[in-house]
């Protein structure tokens, strides 16, 4: 028993290390912080975490196959841009139209009111995760490399977002932005649920933050399923030994496409909420890179190998909350922000250097080389 | 024309193909001015050597690029390493300006190298790290807004004046192309560098220093950033934030639509010439055409897409 988990522990020393590293930070912080461990704190972290972790979980599945989705950024911001044509919640429902090429086509009335909401939604989550299943026919049939196949179809989804908004704009609605970036209780008062959030069962969770229960949510619902899958199996199986998997029958080709369709789903769900959060579509290329470089980072900071095969989602977004809870350190310590960006880079270069220590203990140099 | 096609090798027929789509691209662009103008500009050398010259950053930027690539790594810290080197070279000035920047290039391509080869982490995170390094020093030094210092005399020449009606800039591109095509083909370097990107376990077990060339290649690919950021700052008269943000991409895919593995091991420097030019062509033509932000980023990524399906694709791994 004891040994059964010490092999569990030695199989994820990446996760648990990210996940104490988290801890340890995240105490720091709160310790320091003059309103450290209060609802508001936390509502405000879950906020500026949740699109950031959904990207690292976006960019995990991928890397798992020992693939690399460059795309992640511009699918959520691709999202970002639909969701604030189709969230805007204004009473009587949304005009949409298409000015192209000179020609004007009304595309009728996108429903107002909750079901307009929960239609907006599928159609947001949906668009990401056909992003998603393009880069995989892309990677998949077209036999393209993945890193080079995402660069260009990251190019075509930011042109799409460019497209739907110009300049940054579009409104969502104040309930649902409301809703989703406060704690349960907020939530449960706006949708009238739980006698208004006040139900005596309710009370212990209702200072959770929303975005915090929908990460635990969607890890639970889509990525703890998908990794007990044979697809999720084989997904790990490619990315380690991609001939191999091949030998023993494994679905390649369908991990490889349920891979990057998972990862625009991912995206999607990050962009939705972005789009949420900010209240407004804004197609910023700038911003859209730096998630993309971001998931990546995260993605190695939780444990997974750029090279595939080993590491999970969950080590993901505790390295992505790593990631923020560094940045979160710059506002308490009152660090100049003109040396943010410096102790950033320098942070990230530690922690990657610090993981490769490893290479010290190698016996055989040709260890080195795989 | 298809068993032509089929009878070079297939390192030449990506350039080829490369070549005959640049053709496309030069005939479907003058048939749009002749008809909305009533002129042909993109056949006229004045206007074609115009674009080259601003084809020569990305080139320069291209050539360490290909290298980097070839080892099967990749270096995205291209922009900051540019801007550093601009901002460095302009603030120090006189004749020291561009030795100054250069040795900017060089340092960074170390340190990434050292990383790389030695630490042995994987490049796409080291190299980011190091951007991010590059980046805060910049904004701390800079304060953040764009340096007011002015790039040397002899910056402007070599970047933005003409020799016997040729722009500078394309003679220095030439000469960094003639110094990567001669390492690639004619040296020992060269072979190192095409052994360590089919299989660094093999290079090694011949006797080859891997570590030693991984290094040098991202040296290498650090000073071409640099002289490109020179350059750049000599063309725009000083240095300014984010000014080699547009670099990191196109020359990735100038190199991989030019035939680059992206994977590293095969590949010609031709290609990437060809690849560069494509780049700058099908700009030029969109930004002839007027065409929208949002049009050139769903154009630019559909090209490299089609591009590579027809002559990048991977083969099936079966065993």
């Amino acid at each position: 028993m004891l040994n059964d988990l010490a092999i569990r522990l030695r199989q994820n020393v990446g996760l648990a290390t990210a996940v104490l590293l988290f801890a340890a930070l995240y105490l720091l912080y709160n310790l320091a912080h003059p309103k450290g461990f209060s609802p508001a704190v936390l509502v405000q972290n879950g906020d500026e975490i949740f699109a950031l972790a959904m990207l690292a979980m976006a960019q995990t599945v991928p890397v798992l196959t020992s693939g690399l989705d460059l795309s992640v950024g511009a699918v959520m911001t691709m999202v970002g841009c639909f969701a604030s044509y189709l969230l805007t919640g204004a009473a009587g429902g949304t005009p949409l139209h298409l000015d192209v090429l000179g020609l004007h086509l009304g595309l009728g009335t996108f429903p107002d009111g909750v079901g307009g909401i929960l239609l907006g939604t599928i159609v947001c989550l949906a668009i990401g995760t056909l992003a998603g299943f393009i880069n995989g026919c892309v990677v998949v049939y077209g036999r393209i490399q993945p890193i080079i196949a995402t660069l260009a179809t990251g190019a075509v989804y930011i042109g799409i977002a460019l497209f739907l908004r110009p300049t940054p704009g579009g409104k969502i609605d104040e309930d649902l932005n409301w809703a989703m970036t406060n704690s349960l209780g907020d939530f449960a008062s706006t949708l009238h649920i739980f006698d208004d959030g006040a139900a005596g069962w309710f009370a212990p969770f209702a200072w959770i933050p929303v975005p915090f229960a929908l990460l635990v949510l969607i890890a639970l619902v889509v990525w703890v399923p998908f990794r007990r899958s044979v697809l999720g199996r084989a997904v790990y199986a490619v990315g380690s030994a991609e001939g191999a998997a091949y030998m023993s029958g494994l679905p390649i080709e369908r991990a490889k496409m349920a891979a990057f369709t998972l990862a625009g789903f991912f995206a999607g769900c990050g962009g939705l909420f972005l789009a949420i959060q900010t209240s407004s579509g804004n197609a910023d290329i700038p911003q859209a890179g730096a998630y993309t470089l971001n998931s990546i980072a995260s993605v190695v900071i939780g444990g997974t190998s750029l090279l595939g095969g080993t590491g999970s989602a969950i080590g993901s977004i505790f390295g992505a909350m790593i990631l923020r809870v560094i940045s979160f350190f710059f506002r308490i310590f009152d660090i100049a922000p003109l040396l943010q960006p410096l102790f950033e880079g320098l942070i990230l270069l530690a922690a990657v250097s610090i993981g490769a220590l490893g290479v010290l203990r190698v016996r055989n140099t040709l260890e080195l080389f795989r | 024309m298809t068993t032509m096609l089929l009878r070079l090798s297939r390192d030449d027929r990506p350039i080829l193909i490369a070549a005959l789509f640049i053709l496309v691209i030069l005939v479907a662009g003058t048939a749009y001015t002749v008809a909305h103008f009533g002129s042909a500009p993109l056949l006229s050398p004045t206007y074609l050597l115009q674009q080259l010259q601003i084809g020569a950053f990305l080139g320069i930027v291209a050539a360490g690029m290909m290298i980097v690539i070839l080892i099967a790594q990749i270096d995205l810290s291209v922009p900051w390493t540019l801007a550093a080197a601009a901002m460095m070279a302009t603030s120090i000035g006189g004749p020291l300006a561009i030795p100054t920047g250069l040795g900017i290039g060089l340092l960074v391509g170390l340190v990434n190298g050292i990383g790389v080869a030695y630490l042995r982490v994987p490049s796409m995170i080291f190299t980011l790290g190091v951007n991010a390094v590059m980046r805060g020093l910049m904004v701390a030094h800079t304060g953040g807004y764009a340096p007011q210092t002015a790039a040397t005399e002899l910056m402007k020449t070599l970047a933005a004046e003409r020799t016997l009606g040729i722009p500078n800039a394309l003679f220095v591109w030439a000469a960094v192309s003639v110094v990567v095509a001669i390492i690639l083909q004619r040296t020992p370097l060269g072979r190192y560098i095409y052994a360590i990107g089919n299989k660094e376990a093999a290079a090694y077990l011949a006797g080859v220093d891997t570590r030693r060339v991984t290094v040098i290649c991202f040296a290498l690919c650090g000073v071409a950033a640099a002289l490109a950021g020179v350059l750049l700052a000599g063309y725009s008269t000083k240095a300014y934030q984010g000014m080699g943000d547009a670099y990191l991409l196109p020359s990735i895919a100038a190199v991989v639509i030019g035939g680059t593995n992206i994977l590293g091991g095969r590949g010609r420097y031709l290609g990437t010439l060809i690849g560069v030019v494509l780049i700058v062509l099908l700009n030029s033509v969109l930004s002839i055409m007027d065409m929208p932000e949002a049009g050139r980023q769903v154009i630019y990524g559909l090209v490299i897409i089609l591009m590579l399906l027809v002559y990048g694709r991977g083969e099936r791994v079966t065993s």
